[in-house]
Formats: structure tokens, sequence, C-alpha cells
């Protein structure tokens, strides 16, 4: 082979095999990668694929220099090499687009682009090249950005694609995307794609690390299965099924599909009438949200990222001002009303940002499980004295009934699994038999095996008579579960549809601002 | 009233106020090198003081006995001293704040309190009594000092408050238009950005903190052999802390922090004038106006769209 044709046509040299070589891992207490073996060819995409936890990231990192490995080597076209830092990774044609993208928001693009590079005019900048060379890229790639604009002015699919496109611009033989999907609506991940197959056909090396099996199926020419940081095996996507994958994952049958019972329409227990509410930055991030959700019925709020939801789960709970609108529950008024007052009312909430708002990361699991109804009898006497023996009794029995995982109640929480601690604020939560819950994000970084549980523990509340609002990103869990699916775009409700007239296509140009055209004809009409 | 304040507002009065922005210059434009990055650097005040006392003591002792002039040599080792003990504080600062990652609320007041105890105890050690030194002389930029007014106000001062204004279009275009500004502001917006970009979060704090600690030296010098020509006691009194509020009340940027600092100047000029009148408020209530003034200024300049997400915040790859 002439020195030539191992060049791509960017400029840079193509990696023909990369292959990483007994990688251990530890970190206090785990064993993060157990003598892992991973390779990569120029022109193939290979799928690294399991749970959370399953040391998919860590593997990663390590190749990407954020890790340092206990023991192991890399190659890239037989030769050994050392990857100390990003910049070395850098250096061996190495780019990676991190799962919580690596971009600084008050920069431009070209900014972010230009960032750690060397000028063609050192010391000074020289924003006009690196733009320039932005635009071929993105023409090249399907990448299309703005290199003057802000990034905090972008959307998430923008910021995916300055991610990319910094990693080419760095020369990226081999590009690692760390859950790339998780943010997109259904046609940008096609656009991803699109650009992705382009880069195959150039040479480049692609790593895709999902836990979506059928985007895995989709582009993979290979998959490699890891769980507990070992490798269970790596096997051609053609012919690959989704079951077998959820089982070499999990370890043991996944149910991927729930069996729901029929529930007669009740009375729309919760009730929203245009809401509106400002973001953390002061920004309208609700435009008058009108919803209802009833009796035994699961609305599916499905959305791109960063749309209002977060906004919307917080202000009917009480924990930011509606500046106008009003929030029913079960016909009585409750905007603006404290969250204490809404759980006596009957209203449970699981918010999204777990370790931050449902648990005290340094509280152990029985206080977790207490926070709420410490004050209450049996569980403190007279409201003052906490009666250790009620809360131990009622600890025991929720850790039982939600097969939480713990060493004890006394365990510090912050050592508990994703999947453990979900479950225990859904016992808490569930426990007090609420009549609506706001279930945000329920099983975003929890195992295969943990959904599952908390997917089947909705469905049994639903048939229980509860009006549940499920808030996600992930479609999949949304069309598993919903009755109802009601789409938030920019703060505003695009339309409702029921689960039964709902396919991916309308869904995802719903959730990129479309509306829907039988109501388009209804509003011209 | 009208009497009062024509009084209070001369020439002469407001020049000094432009002179007395000096320190709060160099002090601040520092920080706000340091603060970009992510580290707060309460440490100004302490810093200040030791640049203010070794200086001073360089140009004493190096010029000759009996000089009625100043000594260019003598002012030049004068600063060179300065920065010399800003550049050694400011490794000190980096290392307990960068590598150590300290608390960089507390740590900053150690820094404060070594600066305070050292400079007085160096003071007593080395000088008998008071002494004073022939400071920088003012230089009458030919044909612009000779502008009516103007020219009194902006080119009749010495080379340390020249040096210290040219720093703000300085500070603007290093940070927004060479490569080395730009990772200043990455790694004080996201550090985690910018090491997966290869640049090392580390080296820059340590840049900034060590540059902005050398520039608080310098603005100690300022006062001792520019300004008032003699060194005494906690000589500082406070302004390194209004150096520090005044990053926040200019909003990180150089020519925000200016006009802060030009605020506070001319407000104690003035209030240093009306001292010296009489004019039948007593003098304690005056001399609390430039501290009252930080604290009303930071209430209403509580808008923080440009302060660095990572402020204050140690980075520490892969957590």
């Amino acid at each position: 082979m002439t020195e030539s044709s191992t060049l791509l046509p960017t400029g840079q040299r193509r990696i023909d095999h990369l292959e990483m070589r007994g990688i251990v891992k530890r970190f206090p207490g785990v064993l993060a990668a157990d003598h892992v073996d991973f390779d990569v060819k120029a022109g193939e995409v290979h799928a690294l694929l399991g749970e959370n936890g399953a040391g998919k990231s860590t593997l990663m990192k390590i190749l990407y220099g954020l890790y340092a490995p206990n023991e192991g080597e890399i190659y890239i076209n037989g030769k050994k090499v050392e990857i100390h830092s990003p910049a070395d990774a850098i250096a061996n044609g190495i780019g990676m687009v991190h799962q919580h993208f690596m971009l600084v928001p008050t920069l431009t693009v070209a900014e972010n682009v230009a960032l750690g590079l060397k000028s063609s005019r050192e010391p000074m900048l020289d924003l006009d090249v690196v733009s320039e060379r932005i635009v071929t890229l993105a023409e090249r790639y399907g990448l299309q950005v703005d290199p003057s604009a802000p990034v905090w002015q972008l959307a998430v699919g923008e910021r995916q694609r300055v991610e990319i496109i910094k990693a080419l611009y760095r020369g990226a033989a081999l590009l690692i995307l760390d859950e790339p999907t998780a943010v997109l609506t259904p046609q940008e991940v096609d656009d991803l794609f699109g650009t992705l197959r382009q880069m195959l056909d150039e040479g480049h090396g692609i790593i895709f690390i999902s836990h979506k099996l059928h985007e895995v199926l989709a582009i993979s020419n290979r998959i490699t299965v890891l769980r507990d940081g070992r490798r269970v095996g790596t096997i051609p996507a053609e012919g690959a099924t989704k079951p077998q994958l959820a089982r070499m994952m999990v370890g043991r049958e996944v149910i991927l599909q729930y069996e729901k019972v029929d529930m007669p329409h009740g009375e729309a227990l919760l009730r929203l009438e245009g809401v509106h509410a400002h973001s953390d930055r002061g920004t309208e991030a609700l435009r008058g949200v009108t919803l209802e959700v009833r009796a035994g019925e699961i609305l599916g709020l499905a959305g791109v990222s960063g749309n209002g939801q977060r906004e919307l789960a917080e202000a009917i709970f009480g924990l930011r001002p509606i500046t106008a609108g009003k929030v029913f529950l079960d016909g009585r008024e409750i905007t603006g009303k404290s969250p204490a007052l809404l759980n006596k009312l009957g209203m449970s909430y699981i918010p999204e940002e777990r370790m931050v708002d449902a648990v005290v990361k340094d509280f152990t699991v029985a206080e977790n499980l207490m926070l709420q109804d410490h004050v209450n009898p049996p569980y403190a006497v007279g409201k003052i004295f906490l009666n250790p023996r009620a809360i131990a009794q009622h600890c025991a029995e929720m850790i039982r009934s939600f097969n939480i995982r713990t060493p004890s109640q006394e365990t510090p929480i912050k050592s508990l699994s994703g999947g453990n601690i979900q479950k225990l604020v859904l016992a808490r939560e569930l426990a007090r038999e609420p009549r609506v819950l706001i279930a945000a994000q329920p099983t975003r970084g929890v195992d295969i095996g943990a959904t599952e549980y908390i997917h089947q523990r909705l469905l049994e509340q639903r048939a229980k008579g509860t009006a549940t609002l499920l808030i996600s990103e992930d479609l999949d869990e949304i069309l598993a579960l919903s009755d109802r699916i009601a789409v938030i775009y920019e703060g505003e409700i695009v339309g409702v549809v029921d689960r039964a007239d709902a396919d991916v296509e309308t869904l995802g140009l719903m959730m990129a601002g479309a509306k829907r055209q039988g109501e388009q004809v209804a509003e011209a009409v | 009233m009208i009497d009062v304040i024509k009084a209070l507002l001369t020439v002469s009065a407001l020049a000094s106020g432009i002179r007395l922005a000096t320190p709060y210059l160099y002090a601040a434009i520092g920080e706000t090198y340091g603060q970009r990055s992510g580290v707060l650097n309460l440490g100004v005040e302490g810093v200040m003081l030791m640049g203010a006392f070794t200086s001073f003591w360089a140009v004493n002792r190096f010029t000759p006995e009996g000089a009625t002039t100043y000594e260019p040599t003598a002012l030049l080792i004068g600063v060179l001293v300065a920065l010399a003990v800003g550049f050694v504080m400011g490794l000190a600062t980096a290392f307990i704040n960068v590598t150590l990652q300290a608390e960089q609320g507390i740590s900053g007041i150690g820094i404060y309190l070594f600066g305070l105890g050292m400079s007085d105890l160096l003071f007593q050690r080395l000088f008998q009594g008071v002494e004073t030194v022939n400071g920088f002389p003012k230089i009458y930029i030919p044909g612009l000092s000779d502008i009516p007014v103007v020219g009194e106000l902006l080119f009749r001062q010495n080379l340390l408050v020249y040096i210290a204004f040219a720093l703000v279009p300085i500070t603007w275009f290093v940070m927004n238009k060479t490569t080395l500004g730009l990772k200043i502001r990455a790694v004080g917006q996201n550090p985690e950005a910018a090491d997966t970009m290869g640049i090392s979060v580390v080296k820059v704090r340590y840049f900034t903190v060590t540059l902005g600690s050398m520039l608080a030296a310098v603005a100690g010098a300022s006062l001792s052999i520019a300004e008032h020509n003699v060194y005494f006691y906690n000589m500082t009194a406070g302004m390194g802390f209004i150096a520090v509020a005044l990053v926040y009340f200019g909003s990180w940027r150089a020519r925000g922090v200016m006009f802060g600092a030009l605020l506070f100047s001319l407000v104690t000029a003035i209030q240093l004038r009306a001292s010296t009148l009489g004019i039948g408020i007593p003098d304690e209530y005056l001399r609390m106006t430039p501290y009252l003034l930080t604290i009303i200024a930071l209430v209403f300049a509580s808008q923080r769209i440009d302060q660095p997400a990572a402020l204050t915040k140690p980075f520490e790859r892969g957590e």
C-alpha cells in the first residue's frame, strides 16, 4: 500500500486498525474494566453496547486519555501508542463526542473549534480562517452550523454537529460517539447517520456507544456487549436480534413489550390551563401549556431535551413560580401551592435530577425514605421526637416491596446503584398512594432490569387509577407506557395524540416543532 | 450648595482622582485574569502590601544617600522587586488554590493576613521611623499636557498611571483576540471542555493567578513609590478587597473594571478634598464613602451574566 492511499480525503492519516488489549481499570471498590479487548477498523462502525455502569464510557475515556488504565495496551496500525491525555489522543487521530457536550456555551462555534489549536497567526486568533474551514467541513459532511453563533443559542442537535466538526477539524480519523442519539429527534438521528455514512465511505472508523438496540442494529457493522466491566462478546450486526442483544446485556431474558389492562376513561385529576413560567435564565420557558391527565391514564410528554419539560414539572409541583395560568388537582386550584401541601393533597413527584432533587446524597437509605413523612405520626411522636422503631419498620417494608438492593437501612444512599436509588425514590413517592404522579425521566441512567421494574410499577399505579404525567426524552419509553402522548416544543404543546394513532415519524416531526397536519387544517378552517 | 460642589470638583481634585485609580486598576485587572480563568484570589490585599513595602525598601536602598531627585535605576529596581515578590506570592497562591484545590474564599484570607503581617514585620525590622523616597515623577506629555483641563487631568501623570490605563485595552485585546485569551475564557467557563481539547487547565490557571499577583504587587508599589512616596502600616486600607469587588462590578471586563476604578477613586479624591475643606460633615463619615459605595455598587451590579461559570471551582480530571 502506498503512503497516499493511507490518507483520508481531509488529509489526515487513516487508522486502519486500532486495538485495545487487556484493558483493566479499577476505581475504589469497583472493577470498571476487566481485561477488555476491543478493536475497530477503518470504514466500520463498531458499537459498544451495555447497561449503565457496564464500563462503556470508562473504556472510551481510557482511549481518549481521560483515564489512565491500570493495565493494558493500545495499538494503532500495529504500533503501540501511549495515550496519557486528550492531547495525545488528538495527536493520534482520535476524536470523541462526549455524552455531555464539551462546549463552552459563552463562546461562538468558531471559538469552540479553535480552542487549544495553534493559530496561523500566533499569538493572535485566526477565527476567519477557522470559520472558512468549518464551512468547508460542514458542507462535506452535512453538518450545517453558523460559525459565528454563540453556542448557548444553539439547539441540542446543532451542538452535537459542532462537537463532530471539532473532532474532524482536529484531524480525527477515528471518532468515538458516546450516546449520541439520546438528545436527538428521530429525524436528527437520520441526519447523524447520514454524516456517519459519509465518514465511513472516506475511511474513518467509528465507535458508537449506545443502549438503544434498534439504533445499534441500524448503523453498526460489529457489536461488542459489555456487562459489569467484562466483554460478553463481539458479534456481527448482520443477523443479530434485539432479544439476543438484550439478553447479552442483562444476562437474562428481558421483556421488551408490556401488557396493559384496559382502563375506563376517568375524570381529569390534573389540569393545566395556559401555564406560563420562566427558565432559570429568566427567559420564557413555558408559553401557555394546557393539558389534562385523567384518572387511570399515563399521559406521555415527549420532546427534545430543554423544551420546557423540567420547568413544567417544577411549575406543577410548586417548585417554580407560575407567571400566568392555573393548575388544578381534582378540580381544586393548586397554582403556586407548596410541595408539602401538594404531597398532602395526593400528588407525588419523581424529579429528573435524582441525585440533586430527589435524595440527600449523604443521608442513609432510611433517612432518604423518610424525607417527607418523618414529621407525621407514627414516625414522629407528637410531631417532634423521631420514632426509630416505626421508621425502621416502614423502611423495611418499602425496601422489601420495591426490591431495593441495599446492604442495610443505614447504608449511605450514594453507594447504591442508580437503579436502586430510583427504586427508592419510587418507593417513597408511591407508598403514599398518590392520585396524581409526575414522573420526570424516571428511568434515565437506570439499567434495563430496574427500568423494566419501574415501568411495571408505573403500570400498576395506572391500574389503581392514578393519573400519571410521564415526562421522558426516551421516545421508546413514552410509546411503551402512554395512553396518550403530548409533544412539547419551545414551551408549547404542539399536539396531543392517542397512543394508537402515534407513530415515530409523526412524533419526531412534532418534536421538531411541526404542528400535526389535522390541526393545521382545523386552524385554517 | 453650588459653591460647595464647585469647591470639591476642582481640576486638581479630579486629576488626583484619576491618579488614585491606578492601584485599583493594577489590582483589579490582575484579578480579572485570575477570575476569568475560574480562580478567585482574595489575597490581593496582602500581595499589594508586600509589593508596596518591598518596592519602597528597594527604592530607598538603591537611591544614593542625600539624593534630592528621583533615581531611575532605583525606581526600576523597585518595580522589578515588586514584580518578583508578586511572582513568588502568585505561585504560592496558585499552588494552594489550583494544585491543593483549597477553598478559595478561605485561602485568600490567609494570603492577606500573611501579607499584612509580613510587610509590617519587615518594615519594623528594616526601618527606624518614617522615611520617604523620591518616587516616580510626573511626566508631561509634550503638547497634550498643555491642553486646558484635559491636559492636567490626563497628561501630567507619572509613568505607572499611564501603564495602568494602557493595561485596559491591552487586556481587552489579550482576552478577545489571542489564543491565550480564548484559553483563559474557556478554562473559566468550562474547564472539562478545555481539558478534552488538550488544554492544560492547571497551566492556564497558574499563569493567570501568577500574572494577577504580579500586577497586584505593582498596585502596591504604585502607592508607596509613585503616589505617597512613604510606607506605613496597612497603607492599602482595603483597596485590594475593593479591587476584587470591582471585577464583579465591571462584569469581568477590563473596560467595566476601569469605570469602576474611576468611580471609586473619584469619590475618594472628592472625599479627601472635602475633608481638607471641612464642609461640616464629620471626617469619619466622609472616609466611609468608598466602602459604602462598594456595598451599594455590588448590590446593584448583581447582574452576573458574564460570570465565569467555573469561578471558585477547582478542576480535577475524571471525578
